[in-house]
């Protein structure tokens, strides 16, 4: 199943967690930093679960330290993915 | 989170060591209030589908699990049985505690880890796997059943249990400040001297010091537990709800 995940359809992903978290949409790009989008340490633990329960990656508290934008968290999914 | 009843999300409760005493009583309390209940024992299966019974008979619906919360697998198996044929557990009553009484000299290190494994850590463990849907449903109720012996009163000989329960709140309190934010509410109940098998000939000397002179009963408990599960009690989180008589008063 994780061979055939793009990444933009992760990306998308992650969009659609932080509107869920009440991120605005007009300010989510892949650069965006999560805490100028308001989206704190517990957001990203319920966004690891997301990325962990639909594509079967196991991120850890370490894995997510220094990941501060959008577009890091995708590669690190990717990075994940292998 | 799907359908809604009464105005919070359909799922069910789970409460460890439900074959009798306190935990029993919570069981049936919450069943009352319309919830599935997942009746958890560890070797008294007759105890806990006695417990089913009573829920079943009286229109309710529950189903009793057999675990020993302290295998490190137990959380898992517990919860996929129950979200299988209950639904999504939204309620999770930590009650499940044993004792292994002596002075501290003679406490080994087996009574102490037994104690530490039973009463703490798999608390911790079934909090920490029930978080998940909780936070992802934005609702959720975990209540621990501490004790006035801990935080609040020393009682010598139970070293090891007291240090249980003083651990159970602490992170009661750290659990419920993470996770207050998606409507998760963690909060302890810390009963006084309660008439069940457990505290059976130990309470005889302290009944004199209890300001409400009686012993308290499983049904005061669950009422306790009983209204911190309650949507109106939502913006109650990270409290320890002493039901003791008046003793610590």
């Amino acid at each position: 199943m994780s061979t055939t995940v793009t990444r933009e359809e992760i990306e998308q992903r992650v969009f659609k967690a932080l509107e869920e978290f009440g991120a605005e949409p007009d300010q989510i790009n892949p650069d965006a930093e999560f805490e100028a989008m308001d989206v704190d340490s517990l957001d990203l633990v319920e966004l690891a679960q997301i990325v962990e329960d639909e594509y079967g990656v196991q991120l850890k508290g370490e894995d997510m330290e220094g990941i501060k934008t959008v577009r890091q968290a995708v590669d690190l999914v990717m990075s994940k993915l292998g | 989170m799907g359908a809604m009843s009464n105005g919070r999300p359909d799922g069910c409760a789970l409460v460890t060591g439900a074959s009798r005493g306190i935990g029993a009583a919570i069981a049936k309390a919450l069943a009352r209030e319309g919830w599935p209940v997942g009746v958890n024992y560890r070797s008294d299966s007759e105890g806990a589908e006695a417990v089913v019974k009573e829920i079943t008979d009286a229109g309710g619906r529950a189903v009793a699990v057999k675990a020993d919360i302290s295998d490190i697998d137990a959380a898992d198996t517990l919860f996929k049985r129950l979200e299988e044929e209950l639904g999504p557990v939204l309620v999770l009553v930590n009650n499940a505690g044993v004792r292994a009484d002596g002075l501290s000299p003679q406490i080994d290190d087996e009574d102490w880890s037994k104690v530490i494994d039973t009463n703490l850590s798999a608390a911790f463990r079934l909090t920490r796997r029930a978080l998940r849907p909780m936070i992802r449903g934005r609702f959720g109720r975990v209540v621990n059943i501490a004790s006035i012996v801990g935080a609040e009163r020393a009682n010598p000989g139970q070293a090891n249990y007291a240090a249980s329960k003083a651990g159970l709140v602490a992170m009661t309190k750290t659990v419920a400040a993470e996770v207050a934010r998606r409507g998760v509410t963690v909060n302890a109940v810390a009963p006084g001297l309660i008439e069940t098998d457990m505290t059976e000939g130990i309470g005889d000397g302290l009944l004199q010091h209890v300001p409400a002179r009686r012993a308290g009963t499983p049904d005061d408990v669950a009422a306790c537990v009983r209204f911190l599960v309650s949507q109106d009690a939502g913006y109650v989180t990270g409290v320890c709800l002493t039901v003791d008589g008046g003793l610590t008063a």
